[in-house]
């Protein structure tokens, strides 16, 4: 068998192609009964068969029967699109609350701190000692009125999507990817030299590197602890336990501008290394999937 | 986890989960002002609504030692208008309107033979400082006992001789540490606070304690438009604590 040139494998293929073309032509003539040598082809029935004809001869070229399932497998590889690695980063739920919380972040920010320019101080009121003169173009609301409707309404939002994130993260065990345990703590130093004094790049484990994993850990905290500040200076009469949790009302006021604190010092970092990480990085937090992740696993 | 698939399998699972985002640019209504300020006003009326739901009546203000009071001269003087309106404190009295049982003119006599409770307590203004101080007066539910008044309506208005107005929810109104305050730090209350009755309550903000109190009404209908002077332009209504 594997001598012979061409051979039953090229005549098969032929007749099959036949049998195809008497279907052809039962379909086209529609005269199903009729046998179909007697019927007359049409034109375009016969070009294709001969196509088809040619087609089966070129593809039976390779003379070697036995070698056609290897040379057929290779020819799909050649021609198959070729594959992408990839990786679904961001669950739906991940997503929808990121951008949520970005959105209601940077309400409740600039409405806050149109909020905290009508009494910026943490001291009495007499003798009221300013400490920060923020510039109106970077606040919201154009004055305490508006800005404290800004906050009451997107603080709903920033604590919804808030506790459903949390929820999520738990009960999912997607917290597994961001949560920043005892085991990171001797990864950030490596990877803050890298990112802040140009040292050697750190070999990349998981989805997030320690220092990412610090810096998301640490927003959640930031984001809890203003919620739960929030509360207090919202009700404080109602929410008194937690107040006195936080050391009273004037302390409590403090700990909720600290938190915004926090978020401004994670907030360009975090949009500084979005930018310098590219579209395929940024386009996974708005689809999910990043094309060509820079870990293994 | 890594998968590998198709450029093209890749892109349609992209573009689809990119889809399920779409909810998200309903938030974009908000970059419309004139949306956004409809918005934000259901936004203050579903706090406010919150905020009654969580209001508890019995839960009392925490209160302070006269150790922590702020000396009187520290307590600042906050007015919309003018801090001394001129109220003729020889002829006022306070008008009782709405839904009582005996309507009418009562003097500062009649409300301060009443018991009087002294309270050490914070007052807390919108803006965000506070300051402990020292406030006496008739607390407004035994006023309303007083004045017949029928505590199953929603709401106390009050006018002020500065033609200052607000309402506050009767739930709020009827807080045992509720006072219709008349003396400051064992003093009676001077012009500039609000002399010769204002509001006192701990459960509430500054711009809720109505001073230079004129005329009170009890009833199940705000006057539109006329819930509370800031409230009227844009503060929370409930104003609680």
């Amino acid at each position: 068998m594997a001598d012979e040139p061409s051979g039953d494998g090229r005549r098969e293929e032929i007749e099959s192609a036949e049998i195809n073309k008497e279907d052809i032509t039962k379909e086209e003539t529609g005269a199903g009964s009729e046998p179909a040598s007697s019927s007359p082809a049409e034109p375009e029935v016969c070009e294709a068969v001969v196509a088809k004809l040619e087609m089966v001869a070129d593809e039976s070229v390779p003379n070697e029967p036995g070698l056609a399932e290897t040379s057929a497998e290779t020819t799909t590889k050649a021609e198959g699109p070729e594959l992408v690695r990839a990786a679904y980063e961001h669950p739906l739920a991940i997503r929808i609350t990121h951008w949520v919380n970005a959105i209601s972040l940077f309400v409740m920010i600039t409405s806050g701190l149109r909020i905290f320019r009508a009494f910026p101080s943490f001291g009495p009121k007499i003798p009221e000692k300013i400490l920060l003169d923020i510039p109106k173009s970077l606040t919201l609301g154009g004055w305490l009125g508006g800005a404290l409707q800004w906050h009451f309404t997107f603080m709903w939002f920033f604590a919804a999507s808030g506790i459903f994130y949390v929820l999520f993260q738990i009960f999912s065990g997607h917290y597994r990817t961001m949560l920043f345990t005892p085991r990171d703590i001797s990864g950030v130093w490596p990877m803050a030299r890298h990112y802040f004094l140009f040292g050697p790049k750190p070999p990349a484990r998981g989805q997030y590197n320690p220092l990412q994993k610090l810096a998301y850990t640490s927003t959640v905290a930031f984001g809890a602890l203003s919620l739960l500040t929030g509360m207090v200076m919202y009700k404080p009469t109602q929410f008194s336990w937690l107040a006195f949790l936080f050391g009273g009302y004037h302390l409590t006021r403090i700990w909720h501008f600290a938190a915004m604190c926090g978020f401004l010092a994670f907030i360009p970092g975090h949009l500084i290394m979005v930018a310098l990480h590219g579209w395929a990085n940024f386009f996974s937090m708005l689809s999910g999937w990043k094309r060509e992740p820079e870990y293994q696993e | 986890m890594i998968t590998r698939l198709e450029d093209k399998e890749l892109k349609r699972k992209s573009r689809r989960e990119l889809l399920k985002l779409a909810p998200i640019v309903a938030l974009g209504a908000f970059a419309f002002p004139k949306v956004s300020d409809r918005l934000i006003e259901e936004g203050v009326r579903f706090s406010d609504w919150a905020a009654g739901e969580m209001f508890r009546s019995q839960h009392l203000a925490q209160t302070f030692s006269n150790s922590d009071v702020v000396p009187f001269t520290k307590f600042p003087y906050n007015f919309y208008d003018v801090v001394d309106p001129g109220v003729d404190l020889a002829k006022w009295t306070l008008t009782v309107e709405g839904d009582v049982q005996h309507p009418g003119e009562y003097t500062l006599a009649q409300i301060q033979a009443l018991p009087k409770k002294v309270q050490n307590t914070r007052h807390i203004c919108v803006e965000g400082w506070d300051v402990i101080g020292s406030f006496g007066g008739t607390v407004i539910s035994d006023f309303f006992n007083l004045i017949g008044a029928n505590t199953k309506a929603r709401f106390l208005e009050v006018t002020c001789v500065d033609d200052y107005y607000e309402s506050i929810d009767m739930a709020s109104a009827l807080h045992p540490q509720s006072l219709f305050c008349y003396e400051m730090y064992g003093q009676p209350l001077d012009r500039g606070h609000g002399a010769p009755l204002r509001l006192q309550m701990p459960t509430k903000l500054g711009y809720k304690q109505a001073k230079y109190l004129d005329t009170i009404r009890i009833t199940n209908v705000l006057t539109p438009g006329k819930t509370g002077y800031w409230e009227d332009q844009g503060y929370s209504w409930f104003g609680g604590l």
